[in-house]
């Protein structure tokens, strides 16, 4: 007779935590308290608080238990399970208030999050079929195979999907286009390769609840005349494909995969490949490519996939996302999806929250919430009472948000005019003490290395941009810097053959709109007014604070540092390299770094 | 798998088994688990109630556990809150006496006058 | 069916064009505008990646490649804006940013289409640096091409090229971003992997990242030898293109002219491998013979194009019995003035150079080949000569291009000189020996004397309409009193390949099967004249034939000093000394 539910998340960030030794210790402790037949151990796909993790929620109860160690998990089962006793040490702390909360639903991080992509995610066991089902998962197919498939199309039009692996293309049109096109036989695939730094949306949905994407996967190769599909993994993700493989063997077991599928007559299947460490591989021809065999470089469009895709078929590509969206659109109707959202981009979207904000982790959130709610409301503001500064989105396609936009609803077509994307949802806060220049070049870096190099402007253009940024940030700007950045971007973005390099200047683009000021000051002060760029610091030693200890002139790997005992230091700027030790040995407090 | 049917009948099995993890918006019930109550067989009390609820086909209350009420001289206690009514507490709950307030209380909303102990001020 | 015209406004003004006609063919052939391009071959290599060719398309956000958006109906371009000028520069200039800045000395500047380009899109100034850190390393292991991968533009016509057209695929892309460049596996260098020295890639490669292995310093120095005879042997396909190289129009007939300038050269004797050619066609001719007759091994497939030999050899090592043991007109040519001539001269063979003028970078490979001593081999008793002494039958081999060079470091004004004959006796030939140079001109040949040797009769018509053209695989059937003769004719080894998987499968329908390495046939070889005219080669095959058809001797067993050989020296086609000299083997290159 079981009479509690322990789930454990088990996403990435949670395993990386230790959550097998809390698993194992909460089951030890089970054991030796002699109650293992009464409680169940689930381990689920990600909760989404990923900054608060490894997480045990107990169930009836609900209560959201939040950084578990091996020895506090013993507590669970000794204070909780056996006498009653809510471990309060393990509660979810309110910074504001200061307030313990018991109960995961009533955490500020979940309470305005719409879960329905991520529906299943953090509730059940990803390996259990039974559990999917319970949660009415593959209803949807079945109501499908009952419709025809223009129905089908006509309901994914009607919804206003829109795909969510950056691009923002209307899905249902997407799926019209394959259908229509001529040629046989026709291919459906799901695009898991997920590149963007920071991103794991899709893993979590991968790792989390499988079966949605196979469930929607079935359902549109259904829809537009396919029988076998290919769900692309990049290799980094060896859970999801471990997880993903167990649900197609279930699947196929259960007669949702295969010949004759609930007796419909449609035939289907799914096979995964898997990516070989290549960012452009998430650029759809690229990825055609990579499925056949040869290098992961894009191709010329049009002809688009939908027309001549993998091996010249028509071929429908969606993001994971996207897919998983579809099993509820089928069961409750356009409307209901449209129900949240804004009217030209109705929904969800799950954004991964990260950076200088308190609660990191996966949100999913209608499209129209603004960024003040994402940051401030569920992502529960920036750490250490500093300020906000913008918001990165949309990887390193992307730009930035500046504070002056906080309430500004965000969707695909609204960050479009900021000069920005949505992208597959990266959201990486900023707070004051970013330099602007240094994330930009951050990403065009990413870009360079990334860029496969058939296309002349992004090979090279991407690379002599990055080549510039790099001299601004060591203090080697030029006076008509700004100007050859804005050259090069414009042409690279103007010309390069895909998405990767199209979009690759954005993140200098939109730096050099909202914070010119920054690049100036790098070129003309050869100043980093965050203090974030090494070279253009100088670290000095205040008198009043220095106490002679000779601490940072020892450790000094350049012997910068001079000064007798007990007398105050000083730093010799032409021998010092900025390495920045002296400031880290310090215990006065007596190096100051500008 | 041939067909919705089939689908509808697993949903409902695996339902019960996630029981646990369903909201449960109509009622609570709290087992006072301290160490007087474990002592004067909370444990089975708790079982039986779970047992009960199972038989009876009531999926929309939670069961769950506290430390020690502060009633210890009639332990095992039970707290019985029905939604949008007083919560009451009842005592000495054994086996035989935990299924009749399933059944009369939960189940039909008659709340057992002779079981109980203590209830909330109306 | 009819094709849909569409229509379309470029520049401003409005033209009907065919459906399916990119932007690029649709401006060049209806408004008269060239966009400019650099990585777009047609047919061959449509990627896109030099992104030269943007126009702006009206609707469009970005700007489009016209190389391979299709026109559809209604669209507007605009070639010359702003914004495409900007690109157009800009994308160049990326480009020369990594470039070597050794243009006065690069042996490509002449016709370097990068160079070309800076030009047509107005480059004053290259803004950017140099990013490449490093400089690679040249691949020096062919001995008949050299690669410079700093000077790659990563354009992939080489890639395509080798993969498409020659179906060898030696070369690839390696690497990823701006550390990509073509390279062969695990960068062991043209000389160790797959590539059979074709020169297709050194034909399209729009800057001097692909050259010819040079010998034009050893020839200078052989020259300038009082010791020594300098022989020299030239193609048939070179007399039809060299003008090209001196501004004659494209198939000019400049055999005289070329004769007189090798001359002015100093060499000592100006020979015609057309005359080995003749004596190729007799071996072969009686080879084809005696198989048919006594069963042998069918179908037969010509030997004389090293590309296809080397191609053989590493892809279908099974059934190189059915290639013929003849040599090529090179080789053979070197034996016989090494051995027949020397000893008619009386001259010592260690003081004959010969060098030959070739269309084709793969002949520099081939004169190297261990087995091509034989003169060596001929003389090594009579003179008492150790194994470390032995000598190459051909010495030197230079590509059409090197002897221009030549002859425009000797100052000789080309297009102007007197036409003069080639010496005697390796000097004469038939119209059946020039027509080597065109794909099916070996097959012709063959048939001109196989037919008269079989029948006793002689052909009417002396021209096989059925095996001329510059289709890839051509077949015809030849009624030789009453036996039909089934022959097949490829050029290019894609289309060998196609051939010889048939013949792997033991299901070749074929009996004799002529085999050139480049499409075209050797008009189109690595060493020609590099061309960016699309119908040249068409051009240089007309002026093969005219040349065929205007020879006073047209069978190569007319050809008097071909008699003269055989009475004199080799006996009979097939002798057991025609087999010594003028016969070779082949090696098993599949696990190279």
């Amino acid at each position: 007779m079981i009479r509690n539910e322990l789930l454990i998340c088990a996403g990435g960030a949670c395993i990386t935590s230790g959550e097998k030794s809390v698993k194992d210790a909460l089951i030890e402790e089970l054991n030796s308290h002699s109650i293992q037949e009464e409680v169940q151990v689930i381990e689920t796909g990600c909760m989404g608080a990923c900054d608060l993790g490894p997480i045990v929620v107990v169930y009836p109860e609900g209560t959201f238990y939040q950084k578990v160690t091996p020895e506090t998990a013993r507590l669970i089962v000794s204070e909780h399970l056996v006498k009653g006793r809510v471990v309060e040490s393990l509660l979810y702390t309110e910074p504001e208030t200061q307030q313990k909360v018991a109960s995961g639903a009533e955490i500020p991080f979940y309470t305005r999050q719409v879960k329905r992509v991520l529906r299943n995610c953090g509730v059940i066991d990803p390996l259990s079929i039974e559990e999917y089902i319970a949660r009415d998962g593959y209803f949807a197919l079945a109501t499908a195979l009952e419709m025809s498939p223009e129905d089908i199309i006509g309901v994914v039009t009607e919804s206003g999907l829109r795909g969510r692996g950056g691009a923002g293309f209307p899905t249902g049109f997407k799926w019209k286009a394959t259908r229509d096109a001529k040629g046989s036989p026709k291919y459906v695939v799901c695009n898991g390769d997920e590149g963007d730094p920071g991103a794991f949306m899709d893993r979590s949905v991968l790792e989390g609840d499988p079966h949605s994407v196979i469930e929607a996967m079935t359902i549109a190769g259904y829809a537009v005349g396919a029988q076998r599909g290919y769900m692309y993994v990049r290799a980094e993700y060896p859970l999801a494909i471990e997880r993903f493989e167990w649900a197609l063997r279930k699947a196929r077991e259960y007669g949702f995969l295969g010949e004759n599928i609930l007796g419909s007559g449609f035939s289907f299947d799914i096979e995964i490949r898997i990516g070989a460490g290549a960012f452009v591989c998430g650029e759809e021809t690229a990825l055609l490519r990579s499925i056949e065999g040869k290098r992961g470089t894009p191709s010329v469009k049009p002809p688009f996939p939908a027309q001549a895709g993998l091996w010249n078929r028509p071929t429908l590509i969606n993001n994971v996302e996207t897919y998983a969206n579809i099993p509820q659109i089928i069961t409750k109707g356009a409307q209901w999806f449209r129900s949240v959202g804004s009217p030209k981009s109705p929904g969800t979207k799950v954004f991964a929250l990260a950076g200088n904000v308190q609660n990191t982790g996966l949100v999913e959130v209608p499209m129209g919430t603004t960024l003040r709610e994402l940051v401030f409301d569920i992502g529960g503001g920036i750490p250490g009472g500093k300020k906000f500064k913008a918001a990165q989105t949309g990887g390193p396609s992307g730009g930035v948000i500046t504070a002056d936009y906080l309430d500004m609803p965000i969707d695909f077509d609204t960050v479009k005019e900021l000069g920005t994307i949505m992208g597959s949802g990266g959201l990486i806060i900023l707070d004051e003490d970013s330099c602007m220049v240094d994330v930009a070049k951050f990403y065009l870096g990413f870009t360079v290395d990334e860029s496969c190099g058939k296309c002349t402007p992004c090979r090279e253009g991407t690379r002599q941009m990055y080549h510039t940024m790099e001299r601004i940030c060591e203090g080697k700007g030029r006076d008509g810097d700004i100007e050859q950045l804005s050259r090069l971007a414009e042409v690279v973005r103007d010309t390069s053959l895909c998405g990767l390099g199209q979009s690759a200047p954005n993140p200098v683009l939109s730096t050099l709109r909202f914070y010119q000021d920054e690049y100036r000051a790098h070129i003309y002060d050869k100043k980093c007014p965050s203090h974030v760029c090494k070279h253009l610091l100088t670290y000095s030693v205040s008198a009043d604070k220095c106490v002679g200890c000779t601490a940072c002139a020892r450790q000094c790997p350049s012997h910068a540092i001079s000064g007798e005992v007990k007398k105050a230091h000083v730093i010799d700027q032409s021998k010092c390299s900025k390495c920045g030790t002296c400031y880290e040995v310090c215990r006065f407090g007596a190096i100051q770094k500008e | 798998m041939k067909s919705l049917e089939e689908l509808k009948r697993i949903k409902e099995e695996t339902l019960k088994e996630m029981d646990l993890r369903q909201a449960k918006e109509r009622g609570k019930i709290v087992v006072a688990m301290g160490t007087c109550g474990i002592a004067a067989g909370a444990k089975d009390t708790l079982l039986s109630i779970i047992d009960e609820l199972d038989k009876q086909g009531i999926h929309d209350v939670k069961v769950v556990q506290s430390g020690c009420m502060g009633l210890c001289d009639r332990e095992p206690t039970v707290e019985v809150s029905m939604k949008d009514q007083p919560a009451v507490v009842y005592g000495d709950v054994d086996d035989a006496n935990a299924r009749r307030i399933i059944r009369e209380h939960v189940g039909a909303g008659k709340v057992v006058a002779d079981l109980v102990i203590k209830r909330e001020n109306i | 069916m009819e094709t849909r015209m569409l229509n379309v406004r470029i520049n401003g003004r409005a033209y009907e064009v065919p459906e399916g006609i990119t932007i690029l063919k649709a401006a060049q052939e209806y408004a008269n505008i060239d966009i400019p391009t650099l990585c777009y071959l047609e047919g061959i290599s449509e990627e896109g990646a030099c992104a030269i060719c943007v126009v702006e398309v009206k609707g469009a956000k970005n700007l489009q490649r016209a190389c391979v958006v299709k026109v559809t109906d209604g669209m507007e371009v605009w070639t010359n804006t702003a914004r495409v000028r900007e690109a157009r520069k800009l994308n160049v200039e990326l480009l020369l940013a990594n470039h070597p800045t050794d243009c006065f000395t690069c042996e490509k500047n002449q016709i370097c289409r990068l160079r070309e380009l800076a030009a047509e899109v107005g480059v004053r100034e290259v803004e950017f640096p140099r990013t490449r850190s490093e400089w690679l390393p040249f691949d020096e292991t062919s001995l008949s091409l050299i690669r410079d991968p700093n000077k790659c533009v990563l354009c992939r016509r080489c890639v395509n090229v080798c993969a498409k057209v020659q179906s060898v695929y030696a070369i690839d892309i390696v690497g990823r971003g701006s550390n990509s460049m073509v390279s062969t596996f695990l960068d062991e260098g043209l000389g160790n992997v797959e590539c059979v020295n074709c020169g297709q890639c050194l034909l399209v490669c729009p800057t001097g990242a692909i050259t010819e292995r040079s010998e034009i310093p050893g020839v200078w120095k052989a020259l300038g030898n009082p010791d020594k005879v300098v022989v020299v042997e030239t193609a048939p396909a070179v007399r039809v293109a060299i003008g090209e190289e001196f501004g004659m129009p494209d198939g000019t007939q400049a055999t005289g002219k070329m004769v007189a300038a090798l001359r002015g050269l100093g060499f000592n004797q100006v020979f015609d491998t057309d005359f080995s050619a003749d004596l190729t066609i007799m071996e072969e001719g009686y080879e084809l013979i005696g198989r048919l007759k006594n069963g042998g091994t069918l179908p037969l497939i010509t030997s004389c194009s090293p590309g296809w030999i080397k191609f053989a050899e590493t892809f279908f090592p099974n059934v190189l019995d059915h290639v013929s043991s003849c040599k090529s007109p090179q080789q053979m040519f070197g034996t016989v003035t090494k051995t027949y001539w020397a000893e008619k001269m009386g001259l010592d063979p260690r003081n004959v150079v010969v060098v030959s003028i070739m269309p084709c970078t793969a002949k520099k490979f081939e004169k190297e080949r261990p087995e091509m001593k034989t003169a060596f081999h001929y003389w090594q008793e009579k003179l008492g000569l150790r194994d470390d002494e032995a000598f190459n039958d051909v010495d030197y081999v230079l590509t059409t291009r090197e002897a221009a060079q030549m002859i425009r470091e000797s100052g000789m004004d080309f297009a102007n000189l007197p036409d003069e004959e080639f010496d005697r006796p390796l000097g004469e030939s038939s119209g059946a020996a020039v027509i080597f140079g065109a794909t099916g001109g070996v097959m012709e040949a063959a048939l001109r004397t196989g037919y008269e040797v079989l029948t006793n009769r002689t052909l009417e018509k002396l021209e096989f309409e059925d095996v001329r053209g510059l289709a890839g695989i051509k077949s015809a059937e030849v009624d030789i009193d009453g036996t039909i003769l089934r022959v097949a004719v490829a050029n290019g080894l894609g289309n060998a390949r196609a051939l010889m998987d048939q013949v792997q499968k033991g299901e070749s329908p074929y009996q004799f099967i002529e085999i050139m390495c480049c499409p075209g046939g050797c008009l189109g070889g690595g060493g020609q004249p590099i061309s960016d005219h699309p119908d040249v080669k068409q051009r240089r095959a007309e002026a093969i034939y005219r040349e065929d058809a205007g020879k006073p001797i047209r069978k190569s067993h007319e050809n008097p000093e071909i008699l003269e050989i055989y009475k004199e020296f080799l006996g009979e086609p097939n002798s057991e000394k025609a087999h010594h000299l003028l016969h070779t083997e082949y090696c098993d290159r599949s696990c190279d």
